[in-house]
């Protein structure tokens, strides 16, 4: 099968690959560049658990053709955390324990940041739907909520 | 131990030791390792819901280039026969007639074939040029007609079990089972009001997140690694060993991070297939489950018809009571048909009650293990009935159950007496809980429903290592599905009186530790939590040991307090301290290094009940039910890790109100499912759900040493009926049948002069 050659950022790195044109942007990050963090929960964009930023959008790593990126910027889950150490949100995540079993988590936690760029002061209402698309089982979303108010609080009033 | 304790770990919530590597990405799951010159495996699925294979034919596929091995039920050994043991059940042969059909299909999506190629996509066109020709059989897909003698059968070998005598003819009936007490006649003879009904509870799907997914490496000799996700790595040791006739020693299981389970990744789908594969590539297989695969081709747990009749004197005293329960067991037997006849009643006093249950096989997948198998079932039905019977009698739910609470002393429905149990603890929390007395909400009901789990033990292994600088290294062998590690690491501070955070616990793969069962039966906590505490007991009386030869004074003249060796009082007070960090540090000349280490088949796992009260308000015109509002009580025993008791008990909520309200699966006449995808199954989303609260009772376990009782499943049994009596009494039409998806609530609604 003929290859396409791309050239992309991932997480502020030139990398280059070679996929498959039916290839996703998913299965080119997990299987050919071993950026596992990006989860696959559905592959047809349904549960939110590839969630990536995009030149700054909030996409579904399963419905972008990896072919589709050259020349673009994207941001995974491996792009969070600073030299400074974990962000904010990946912080208020552990605090509230948010997590159960944590597939769900990267996802979660990538659009949470795209949700707090957009909506710096959200209400529970913004969050809840902003994170819609993002499917958790374990927890019932009660602390995963809690821990992006509490997030947001300290994104907006640093302490 | 009563709850006067003063802990200082236990009861807290601190952040979880596997934590940072969750939330950055790290940590691998099931499809995250990706091995050196390793190839894809896929499996090709049958388009029929029932039907004979006349032939397969993989020589096409075999020719193509980038195929490395094909693999059809012709391939493997003849397994044996006998339980397959955990939570699950059923038997070893159908296990492995269910990961690779043999001369039948029963069910769409069951595996015929499977390759291993150089590419996924190389892979899917291997498996699109295998021939494969049926023939094509009438699918058996409702449950009552299933039972009827002229059925179309499943099995023509399968002939019911638990019957005085065999029967002459086989059936879809696998098994039934009858549990009783007293004399029901003169029971609802002494009863002022009788309610009965016939509840449909549909087939539905844990839907874990995180797809099935495993990384099979043979050698030539045949010793065999395998990565996967699952709950269990010493059981899926062992059934992968049967299936395949292996040697358990030449199988090392090593269990990735695993992206939830509640039940469903007990039992092997991929694994087996993935060894055979690798062992005719010779090369590593990787192999993962799509969505679509998931919902078609693991197991769900059963859809069931629940009958309850259910007598009362008029002052609310039940007087007796009966269930016939029928569940799908899928394509082949072990429906939780069990589990479901000895909750249905169990959290009541009765003196006559009976119940009858059947397995049916049905042209499904076969079902497994989901968060408190069989209960939810049969459980929602008699809480309903139950509020039928409070709405009659004009007598409040919380009330009416209280009046018939079993307690300790109670004779269980399925044999034992109760110990101290929590179930009037929550009643009583309920009543006076703040969301309980305040008004319900305009246009909104407020439905109440009982909970219950049995929990379990079982096996589990432990070892504690003291590191040289007194930090603890803690092995155990239980996947960590929802933050146990961080249960474990508190527990072992607690005992040993250190800091959890010199604490890290890993699980051992199946080489490195003691065999462990299944991280399921909400026993992890109970059972690998007192494996933990007896290896940490076992370090203290070793460490007791070092210091009393470094001070020269018998070891039972030594105490250990706050991490430390003191000397007894009355023995020499000039004597210093010795901590852990210093008795670690002079191992080597006390003896060597500090191991201890547990093994136990956990006894005494303390039954778990549960309260759930909800407002849900229904929209007339459009028959969509809100939930405004949702309370869970729960009894704990004690709550080791406090926020993931209370995650626990949310997840299982979110889980039963999906199932309640939303959840099923679809079925066309030909036996395939509509609705194999999160869009169409659609599970609670953040903006279908409200805060969860949560409060936990404490009635300490006896056979815990800190009263731990499992938490795990109860949380999902009272849901569906805490919503389908919220229901009734927010539109006063009783629908009985689940989930209440709008149609049928509006359907209802209309039917009843809207």
């Amino acid at each position: 099968m003929n290859k396409i050659q791309i050239e992309t950022a991932i997480n502020g790195e030139v990398v280059e690959f070679l996929c498959e044109p039916q290839q996703s942007l998913l299965e080119v990050l997990r299987e050919t560049l071993g950026r596992t963090g990006t989860k696959e929960g559905c592959a047809t964009g349904d549960c939110g658990a590839c969630s990536v930023l995009m030149d700054g959008r909030l996409v579904c790593a399963c419905l972008v053709l990896a072919a589709e990126t050259g020349g673009h910027a994207i941001t995974t889950i491996e792009g969070i955390a600073t030299d400074a150490g974990l962000h904010p949100i990946q912080q208020k995540f552990l605090e509230h324990a948010a997590l159960q079993c944590g597939i769900c988590t990267p996802g979660l936690i990538v659009a949470t940041k795209a949700l707090l760029e957009k909506h710096p002061e959200p209400d529970e209402t913004t969050i809840r739907y902003w994170l819609a698309g993002n499917l958790c089982r374990c927890t019932g979303y009660d602390k995963i909520i809690r821990a992006v108010q509490d997030a947001a609080r300290e994104l907006a009033h640093p302490a | 131990m009563s709850e006067a304790i003063d802990y200082k770990v236990i009861g807290t919530s601190p952040i979880r030791p596997d934590g940072v590597d969750k939330v950055t990405g790290r940590a691998q799951y099931g499809a995250d390792l990706n091995l050196p010159n390793q190839i894809y495996g896929k499996v090709l699925r049958s388009p029929h819901a029932h039907a004979r294979i006349l032939g397969i034919d993989t020589s096409r596929a075999r020719a193509m280039p980038g195929v490395f091995a094909v693999i059809t039920g012709a391939d493997f050994p003849e397994s044996e026969r006998g339980a397959i043991g955990g939570e699950g059940g059923g038997d070893v042969s159908d296990l492995a007639k269910n990961i690779m059909a043999r001369d039948k299909v029963l069910y769409h999506g069951h595996a015929v074939a499977a390759v291993a190629a150089s590419s996924q996509s190389v892979a899917e066109a291997a498996l699109a040029a295998i021939e494969v020709r049926y023939e094509v059989l009438p699918p058996v897909l409702d449950l009552l007609s299933a039972m009827q003698p002229d059925a179309p059968l499943l099995d023509p070998n399968c002939f019911t079990k638990n019957l005085p005598e065999k029967p002459e003819r086989p059936s879809n009936i696998a098994a039934v089972m009858k549990l009783g007490r007293g004399n029901v006649d003169e029971g609802f003879a002494q009863a002022d009001v009788i309610v009965e009904g016939e509840y449909r509870i549909p087939m539905a799907h844990q839907g874990y997140i995180e797809p099935h997914a495993c990384v099979a490496s043979a050698n030539e000799q045949g010793q065999t690694t395998v990565w996967c996700c699952t709950q269990g790595h010493f059981e899926f040791r062992a059934m992968t060993a049967k299936v395949l006739r292996m040697n358990i020693a030449d199988l090392k299981f090593i269990a990735s991070e695993i992206g939830g389970g509640f039940g469903g990744k007990t039992v092997v789908y991929l694994e087996p297939l993935a060894v055979l594969l690798s062992r005719k590539a010779r090369r590593p297989v990787k192999m993962m489950m799509t969505r679509e695969e998931v919902f078609r081709a693991t197991g769900p747990t059963s859809g069931a018809i629940c009958r309850i009749r259910l007598g009362a004197r008029r002052d609310g005293t039940f007087t007796a009571a009966s269930a016939w329960l029928a569940y799908e067991a899928g394509a082949y037997a072990g429906a939780p048909m069990g589990p479901g006849a000895m909750t249905v009643f169990a959290p009541y006093v009765l003196e006559h009650f009976q119940v009858e249950a059947f397995d049916v096989l049905v042209n499904k997948p076969k079902v497994a293990a989901y968060r408190a198998p069989g209960a939810p079932q049969s459980m929602y039905a008699m809480e309903c009935a139950i509020d039928e019977l409070s709405i009659r009698l004009g007598i409040d739910p919380i009330d009416l159950r209280l009046k018939n609470a079993a307690e300790a002393g109670t004779q269980a429905p399925y044999g034992p007496k109760f110990p101290p149990i929590g179930l009037k603890a929550c009643l009583e929390a309920a009543r006076v809980h703040p969301n309980y007395t305040r008004p319900v909400p305009a246009g909104a009901g407020r439905g109440v429903a009982v909970g219950f789990w049995f929990n379990v033990g079982m096996q589990s292994s432990a070892e504690v290592h003291i590191n040289e600088n007194g930090t603890v290294t803690l092995v155990e062998g239980s996947p960590d599905i929802g933050g146990s590690r961080a249960s474990m690491c508190m527990m072992a501070a607690e005992t040993l009186g250190v800091p959890y955070e010199q604490i890290r616990a890993l699980i051992g793969d199946t080489e490195s530790t003691g065999f462990s069962n299944v991280t399921g039966g909400s026993r992890t906590t109970f059972a690998t939590g007192m494996a933990v505490v007896r290896a940490c007991e076992d370090i203290i009386a070793q460490c007791k040991a070092r210091a009393a030869a470094t001070w020269g004074v018998d070891a039972d003249q030594v105490l250990w307090e706050d991490g430390r060796a003191i000397p007894a009082p009355g023995v020499n007070a000039e004597l210093k301290p010795l901590s852990l960090a210093e008795i670690a540090g002079n191992a080597a000349r006390t003896g060597g290094p500090l191991l201890g280490r547990a093994s136990l088949n956990a006894q005494g796992a303390g039954a778990g009940f549960s309260v759930n009260f909800a407002d849900l308000a229904v929209d007339r015109e459009t028959g969509k039910v809100d939930v405004l509002a949702f309370t869970a009580i729960q009894d704990a025993g004690k709550a080791i890790h406090r926020a993931y008791v209370e995650g626990q008990i949310q997840g299982g909520a979110a889980q039963g109100l999906g199932w309640a309200l939303n959840e099923e699966y679809i079925y066309d006449e030909q036996g395939v499912m509509q609705n194999a995808g999160f869009l169409d199954y659609r599970i609670p989303v953040a903006s279908d759900l409200p805060m969860i609260d949560t409060q936990i009772i404490e009635v300490p376990n006896p056979s815990h040493p800190f009263g731990v009782r499992g938490v795990g499943e109860t949380p999902i049994v009272a849901p569906l009926a805490a919503a389908a009596n919220a229901v009734a009494r927010a539109t006063g039409v009783r629908i009985h049948d689940l989930p209440l998806a709008p149609p049928r609530v509006l359907a209802a609604l209309e039917a009843a002069g809207g």
